[in-house]
């Protein structure tokens, strides 16, 4: 058990949520960030969508990275990603209906995720099962994070709620205040998600290079 | 006096004095009242003696005619819809204690922010805002609440300048950008029929409308469908609702000559502006479709809504223009054709300068480097040829 979770394991698992975070460092998977996040709820499946497919198709083509002609491996690698996300994007529809009409293109648009194919490239061809697990898992919820802070900024000001639920009291309306439409529309999520960036980065500013 | 003033007061400012933590503030003032010691090494006044604040404060005087008249016609359209009668002097004041409080908002939003980046950057005060903070409140509808111009300020202020490096460097223009800020994110308070009449009372003046009294301005007609029945010397003289500034454009124009008699702002955007607007007006008058908006002639389209405001004050933003000679030419020519396109078109905006405007400040640089490069490719040619 010890070596599951040695120094480098753990490394392997948290650097991608903060120091080596696929959206505010590496700027990966912006396409998504942006369409997705005008509310928080998809904003939530659609980061756990992605956690899931990024640490099993990390598991499943570490496996067989020994195996894969070299030429031929990003066909594989879509092939794979594109199984699971086919199988998720059917549990979505059978179970969370509303939600996957919301996420509509966007659940079938995992498959050309670039933090998706990044890590297969990067990390699941050359480490064992475990480790790409772990690295799945970790750029998985750096990524969902994110979408929750700037879901949960563009509903709470663009809608006045929090997964649907009315948080902006009623007298706040009766005094004139007037939800933010900007925040609904997708040059809002840009600019919020560059400020995430901006934070995060004078925060770390020392550990930059 | 003010100068000795201050100059007995400056020790307090410098490193090390009691009052160091405004020192920003300290020198803002010091150069705005008197001129400074120090001319402008860097931005937009680098070609001359002048800093940049001699030039923001002819702007500044530029703009004085159109406010006038803005707040004089507050007043003339409260009481024309409440149908009663005013004096100019009942009409004006009540136009300038509704309009008092926009610029106070805006100016202490803006300047704040402002003031709060120099100290911490520790440079010195940027005087752009003195424009931007006066222009701000002129181009939005008078029905605009307070606390959306102050949101909309700080945006702009800080998405479209500070970010990009303060005065002089910002792409986009920041009124503007406050404008679309508050077109885009609270359109019901931005457009339609209900926000051009402000409708209460204020210390006693004016009178206190329903809430249901409307007021569609010409082109929010013009959008809808329907011909606009203002007459043409009501549109000139600006006798007509509409964003708080934009009106008249006889004050307007008299902006313009200040402007283009102290050469602050290019004839030749200005110039251009016109003509490209006149034209594709004149080419959907004739060969445009039969709705109310096409047909309108293209010198009503000219002066009506903010057409002359942007082109006088807005295009010729010598921070946000085209820097070329030739380039003024296509920059102007192509705001005033896409305001009108834009006009015509798209039933969603009745006004497209703001749109217009902030499009070709994007593609500045462009044509810009497009001159630059046909000139150096051009002498080289010559070169090799002698």
């Amino acid at each position: 058990m010890s070596k599951l979770f040695s120094k480098e394991n753990r490394q392997v698992f948290a650097a991608p949520l903060n120091l080596d975070n696929p959206i505010l460092i590496q700027v990966l998977g912006i396409c998504s960030a942006l369409a997705v996040t005008a509310q928080l709820e998809p904003a939530i499946v659609m980061g756990l969508s992605v956690t899931v497919i990024t640490a099993f198709s990390n598991v499943i083509i570490s496996l067989i990275r020994k195996t894969i002609p070299n030429r031929i491996r990003i066909i594989i690698q879509l092939v794979v990603v594109a199984a699971l996300v086919t199988i998720v994007s059917m549990i979505l529809t059978a179970f969370a209906y509303d939600v996957s009409v919301q996420l509509s293109v966007y659940v079938g648009l995992i498959i050309t995720n670039c933090i998706l194919m990044g890590r297969l490239e990067a990390f699941a061809m050359m480490n064992g099962p475990w480790e790409s697990f772990l690295d799945g898992i970790g750029n998985g919820l750096g990524y969902a994070y994110i979408l929750v802070i700037v879901g949960a900024v563009r509903e709470l000001l663009g809608s006045g709620t929090l997964l649907g639920f009315t948080i902006i009291p009623e007298g706040a309306y009766a005094a004139g205040y007037v939800n933010n439409g900007m925040m609904t529309m997708p040059a809002m999520a840009l600019i919020i998600l560059g400020c995430v960036i901006w934070v995060h980065r004078s925060i770390n500013k020392e550990e930059k290079k | 006096m003010i100068k000795n003033f201050l100059d007995r007061i400056k020790p307090n400012f410098e490193e090390g004095g009691k009052l160091h933590a405004f020192r920003s503030v300290f020198e803002g003032f010091e150069s705005f009242l008197v001129v400074s010691n120090a001319t402008a090494r860097t931005g937009v006044s680098i070609h001359d003696a002048i800093d940049s604040k001699r030039i923001m404060s002819i702007v500044v005087v530029a703009l004085l005619p159109a406010l006038l008249f803005g707040m004089y016609n507050i007043g003339y359209q409260n009481y024309a819809a409440a149908g009663a009668e005013g004096t100019l002097w009942e009409m004006f004041l009540y136009g300038f204690l509704v309009m008092l409080p926009k610029i106070i908002v805006s100016y202490v939003v803006g300047l704040g922010i402002e003031f709060i980046v120099a100290q911490w950057k520790k440079e010195e005060i940027q005087e752009g805002y003195l424009v931007t903070g006066l222009l701000v409140p002129m181009i939005v509808p008078v029905g605009c609440p307070l606390w959306m111009l102050a949101v909309a300020v700080a945006f702009s202020v800080i998405f479209a300048k500070e970010i990009y490096g303060g005065t002089g460097m910002n792409i986009f223009n920041p009124a503007l950008v406050a404008r679309a800020f508050l077109f885009f994110a609270y359109p019901t308070s931005m457009s339609g029929d209900n926000v051009w009449l402000s409708k209460d009372q204020v210390l006693g003046l004016g009178n206190q409308l329903p809430d249901a009294t409307t007021m569609a301005t010409p082109l929010g007609t013009l959008g809808g469908g329907h011909a606009t029945d203002v007459p043409f010397a009501d549109m000139v003289t600006g006798l007509i609702p509409g964003s708080i500034g934009e009106t008249s454009v006889i004050a307007i124009a008299i902006g313009a000559l200040i402007l283009l008699w102290t050469r602050v702002a290019s004839w030749k955007t200005m110039l251009s502006v016109f003509v490209g607007g006149a034209l594709v007006g004149w080419l959907f008058n004739a060969f445009g479709p039969a709705t109310a908006v096409a047909q309108t002639p293209w010198y009503e389209h000219l002066v009506l809504g903010g057409f002359c405001f942007g082109a006088v004050f807005m295009a010729t933003d010598p921070v946000t223009s085209a820097r070329t000679e030739g380039g003024k030419y296509i920059y102007g020519f192509l705001i005033g054709a896409l305001a009108i396109t834009i006009r015509m078109l798209n039933p969603g905006y009745p006004e497209g300068m703001m749109l217009a405007i902030l499009f070709m400040n994007m593609f500045a640089p462009l044509i810009d480097y497009c001159f630059v490069q046909r000139n150096i490719s051009r002498r080289a040619k010559r070169a090799q040829n002698s």
